[in-house]
């Protein structure tokens, strides 16, 4: 029996992911799979994503690992990270191209002549530890408002139905960078690779047992 | 608000990190594994690691370095040195790097930044130019450990490593490397205001003022030093609440 699934499409290195799982969770069986078998049957499921989300897109499906995706999506608890939150929307900018239609809302590019307070150039991708403010979840729990998560991404969601929103950050105007429904929670930030805040929300993610 | 980043950097030759002076003149600081989970407990940013191993005989060490560090460290480690193919990437991403630094290899083949940036994602890529000043206002991209003239400029090579798909620059000054006298700051500002992309300065940090000068008056979006944190002049805790003091965004 598999605890929790990673979902492998092929993308880039999931590696990170795996030993801070394994960090937060040593007597658990996790596994980094692109078997689709293997993500209906874990307990539970973590979507990870990097690159271009055509790519990602592409590969997904070229492991016929889509519907798996959406099923653990809709009845298990589930985590999305970065491109693996992104593609959980309709539609993204990049590459113009149409996501798994999980969650309603799009993906769209930072613009490209961001400023802040001071008037100095905001640089895209949007790379770096920043502030996260987050709603009431028991995945925050233990994380200080208002903590910093480690980012690196040029496109971020805007969520149609504002009740799935569980955080922002700003760059330099605020955006969406977690959302939650029911068993399915899903940040832009990098939990993997953001110190103690990260491993915290990892491991209330682990024990996490939505109704 | 976004962070400017504090990143200690670790070269390191046959397991040892170790530091030089305008890239001669090496020192031992320590134990690689050791040093970083040290850094990451003072609250550095990321940690970059430089193989400066010149034999081709000891590339395997660096993998094993890097597999203790990532078991135990969870900030973005980036990992630079003989990287000469898309299977260089590969395996430094497999053994747990999450960004690998393209130097020579971007001059001598350029399409290898794209081809990685392709593959893994520009968040992954950082190409490292070694930038040394030939004329007021202009600096020549140097290769091979800072051995080597390209004829290159570094604000051109610099827009077109953006445009293959470089997800960041990790810009050194040869003539400040191992000065203690502060980084080249109108190199920094020149390169930082021609991109999109972040750019971390390197090369010459002597005291915590040299930091700060990076951020305010080079521009920088990361800084990176190496010697003060090595030898016990400063925490990176220190360097960050001096930053903080100074007015910079940093994560404390």
């Amino acid at each position: 029996m598999v605890d929790i699934a990673v979902v492998d499409y092929g993308m880039g290195n999931l590696r990170s992911v795996e030993q801070a799982l394994r960090k937060v969770a040593p007597d658990l069986n996790i596994s980094v799979t692109a078997d689709p078998a293997i993500v209906a049957q874990a307990a539970r499921v973590v979507f990870p994503g990097q690159g271009a989300m055509p790519d990602c897109m592409r590969e997904l499906d070229a492991r016929g690992l889509r519907e798996a995706v959406i099923t653990a999506a809709g009845n298990k608890p589930f985590l999305g990270i970065c491109i693996g939150l992104q593609m959980l929307f309709e539609h993204s900018a990049e590459g113009d191209v149409a996501g798994l239609r999980i969650l309603p809302g799009d993906v769209v590019r930072f613009a490209s002549d961001l400023h802040d307070a001071q008037g100095s150039k905001l640089k895209v991708p949007h790379m770096g530890w920043n502030h996260v403010h987050h709603a009431e979840h028991v995945l925050w729990n233990d994380i200080a408002q208002d903590a910093r998560f480690y980012f690196v991404h040029s496109y971020y969601v805007r969520p149609r139905d504002k009740a799935l929103t569980q955080a922002t950050s700003d760059y330099p105007q605020p955006f969406v960078c977690a959302v939650a429904r029911d068993n399915l929670f899903a940040v832009q930030f990098h939990p993997e690779k953001s110190a103690n805040a990260g491993l915290t929300l990892l491991k209330n993610f682990v024990n996490w047992n939505p109704v | 608000m976004l962070a400017k980043r504090i990143i200690p950097c670790l070269d390191v030759t046959a397991g040892r990190v170790v530091k030089g002076v305008s890239f001669v003149e090496l020192r031992d600081a320590g134990d690689p594994v050791e040093i970083a989970r040290r850094y990451d407990a003072q609250g550095a940013d990321e940690l970059t690691f430089l193989d400066i191993t010149a034999s081709s005989d000891d590339r395997g060490i660096i993998f094993r370095i890097i597999e203790q560090v990532a078991e135990q460290v969870f900030i973005p480690l980036t990992v630079g040195g003989g990287v000469r193919e898309v299977q260089d990437v590969r395996n430094l991403l497999n053994a747990g790097a999450d960004k690998v630094s393209i130097n020579t290899s971007a001059v001598v083949n350029p399409q290898l930044v794209a081809d990685a940036a392709a593959r893994y994602g520009s968040q992954c890529i950082v190409v490292a130019i070694d930038a040394k000043q030939v004329a007021p206002g202009k600096w020549e991209v140097f290769t091979h450990g800072g051995r080597k003239a390209t004829g290159l400029d570094v604000v051109a090579w610099a827009t077109k490593m953006q445009r293959l798909g470089a997800g960041e620059i990790l810009l050194t000054s040869m003539d400040k490397d191992g000065q203690k006298s502060g980084f080249d700051l109108a190199l920094t500002r020149a390169v930082t205001d021609a991109l999109e992309i972040p750019v971390i300065a390197s090369g010459g940090v002597g005291n915590l003022q040299h930091l700060a000068d990076g951020v305010t008056q080079g521009g920088a979006d990361a800084v990176l030093a190496a010697s003060i944190f090595h030898f016990g002049e400063y925490t990176v805790q220190q360097a960050k609440q001096f930053m903080a003091q100074q007015g910079i965004e940093v994560r404390l």
